[in-house]
């Protein structure tokens, strides 16, 4: 498994072979607040790179999820439609949002690595 | 252009520092730098109020008087339909400024002093309001009390907690109030608020104010609540937030306002707007204020409510409840489909919803009568 990588827009994604998983970055939970409801895409689905594809509610406000990579939905986390706290107990793990079979493993080096996603967060706050 | 004199400096209640202190998430609102949440987040402040009791910073609301007797603030009832001879001393009511359309300028509590008349104006309009207020009284005999904060005690365990600090403010009943000592001060007490718990808003000096809440929080059941947990507990009781679900085009019949309007000017209609309530109350309203319970998508302010394709109404506002534990919303439907139970659809990010027309609130606790 790769390492971890993560987007401008605060998701995470980690590549196994040519799947990916994707969910939001623990800094996304912090800024977001209790999340309250969760959207997940259909298996089968297929996203360009930043494409729309989840939602989060907060108590706040309702967010988009992009998908930071190009491909095809394989699974989706129910687990966290069921119960949306799960995100905030867990964000880089167990509350990830989908899988997705991606078309083009090399797009993942347009992403930032876990050190350079820090400094981002810190710049841009 | 110089940027830094085009910003604009949000006003500051005088526990300010100590929100931030607090752990207090600073937002704008209504011209105000006020908390949304503390640190522990909206969801477990809500419960907490639910559960045991916490204390909300309302000091950006204006506290107003006229001061005199009956010759000097009789004429109020001009613009607020209440009967203000009947109202007893220290006795509380919500009603409504009404504007010439039949519409809302603001909702407020009115209390009868014995000084004279005391209200509490939402912060966005307090301006606004003390201008109208001005057109029907004479403004040498009223005040804004900007050297006074306001501090809402909430939840079941207020009265006890309360009781401790200022002895006697158990025995008041809903919508009463009185004058009370914190250690030699004096105060204020009502007993209200916005949640739908029992509870209390304390009127007192900005001097003594920290202390006061400093105090309170000393006993662990206490924690500062922010915005965030108050919208979320207004909205599960079913109350009206002002500039949302309350405009000057609305008017108080079709907010389903109308008992916050005496029967005696309702059927003497002489007040202003008073021609276009009385026709809403005798032949009815097109649009109609209700409660709506989505299934299971969260339809906020804006939001367009359909029936069979139909679009017959908007959602005002919109949340999860955490009480509920689901969402639930506020809005205006045509009047055929005000009933309870009724069906329909929400739109939400492109997509219809369904959800029912529900009687509010949506969350029930008793108050102390």
């Amino acid at each position: 498994m790769s390492e971890k990588k993560y987007s401008e827009k605060h998701e995470w994604v980690e590549l196994n072979g040519d799947i990916a998983t994707v969910g939001i970055t623990k800094h996304a939970t912090e800024q977001l607040g209790d999340i309250v409801f969760t959207e997940v895409p259909e298996k089968g689905k297929s996203f360009e790179a930043g494409g729309e594809a989840a939602v989060v509610e907060s108590v706040k406000a309702a967010s988009d999820v992009y998908s930071p990579i190009a491909g095809e939905v394989t699974e989706s986390n129910d687990a966290i439609v069921g119960d949306p706290s799960l995100v905030n107990q867990d964000p880089e793990g167990n509350g990830w949002f989908f899988k997705i079979k991606v078309s083009d493993v090399n797009q993942i080096s347009n992403l930032m690595n876990k050190s350079d996603y820090d400094k981002f967060v810190t710049e841009s706050a | 252009m110089n940027q830094s004199a085009e910003k604009i400096t949000n006003l500051k209640t005088e526990l300010y520092n100590f929100h931030i202190a607090n752990g207090g998430k600073m937002v704008p609102f209504a011209g105000y730098d006020m908390p949304v949440q503390y640190s522990e987040g909206i969801i477990k402040e809500h419960q907490h109020v639910r559960s045991a009791v916490g204390i909300f910073d309302v000091s950006h609301m204006g506290q107003f008087s006229i001061v005199g007797n009956e010759k000097d603030y009789l004429a109020l009832e001009q613009i607020v339909p209440i009967d203000l001879k009947s109202l007893k001393v220290n006795q509380s009511k919500y009603s409504v400024l009404m504007n010439n359309k039949g519409g809302i300028d603001d909702d407020l509590i009115i209390t009868k002093s014995e000084e004279g008349i005391n209200i509490v104006l939402n912060a966005a309009c307090k301006h606004h309001d003390i201008t109208r207020i001005h057109e029907v009284i004479n403004p040498s005999k009223t005040k804004l009390h900007d050297n006074l904060s306001l501090i809402a005690i909430q939840g079941p365990k207020a009265v006890n907690i309360l009781e401790v600090l200022v002895n006697g403010v158990k025995d008041l009943k809903f919508m009463t109030g009185g004058k009370f000592k914190y250690k030699d001060n004096d105060i204020y007490v009502n007993r209200s608020g916005y949640t739908g718990e029992d509870g209390f808003e304390v009127s007192l000096e900005n001097s003594v104010v920290k202390d006061f809440c400093k105090t309170l929080l000393e006993n662990g059941d206490v924690k500062l609540i922010g915005l965030g947990a108050r919208d979320s507990l207004r909205l599960e009781a079913g109350l009206c937030l002002y500039g949302h679900d309350l405009n000057p085009d609305i008017s108080p019949i079709e907010a389903s306002l109308s008992w916050a309007l005496s029967k005696m000017k309702k059927e003497e209609g002489n007040f202003l707007g008073s021609k276009v309530v009385k026709d809403q109350i005798e032949n009815g309203v097109k649009k109609k204020r209700v409660g709506i319970k989505p299934d299971k998508i969260i339809a906020r302010e804006g939001s367009k409510i359909f029936k069979d394709d139909k679009e017959i109404g908007v959602v005002t506002s919109g949340g999860f409840g955490p009480s509920v534990n689901g969402p639930v919303a506020m809005g205006y439907v045509l009047k055929e489909f005000a009933n309870e139970g009724e069906t329909l659809e929400l739109e939400v990010r492109g997509k219809k919803h369904q959800g029912k027309v529900f009687k509010m609130p949506f969350y029930k606790k008793s108050y102390v009568k």
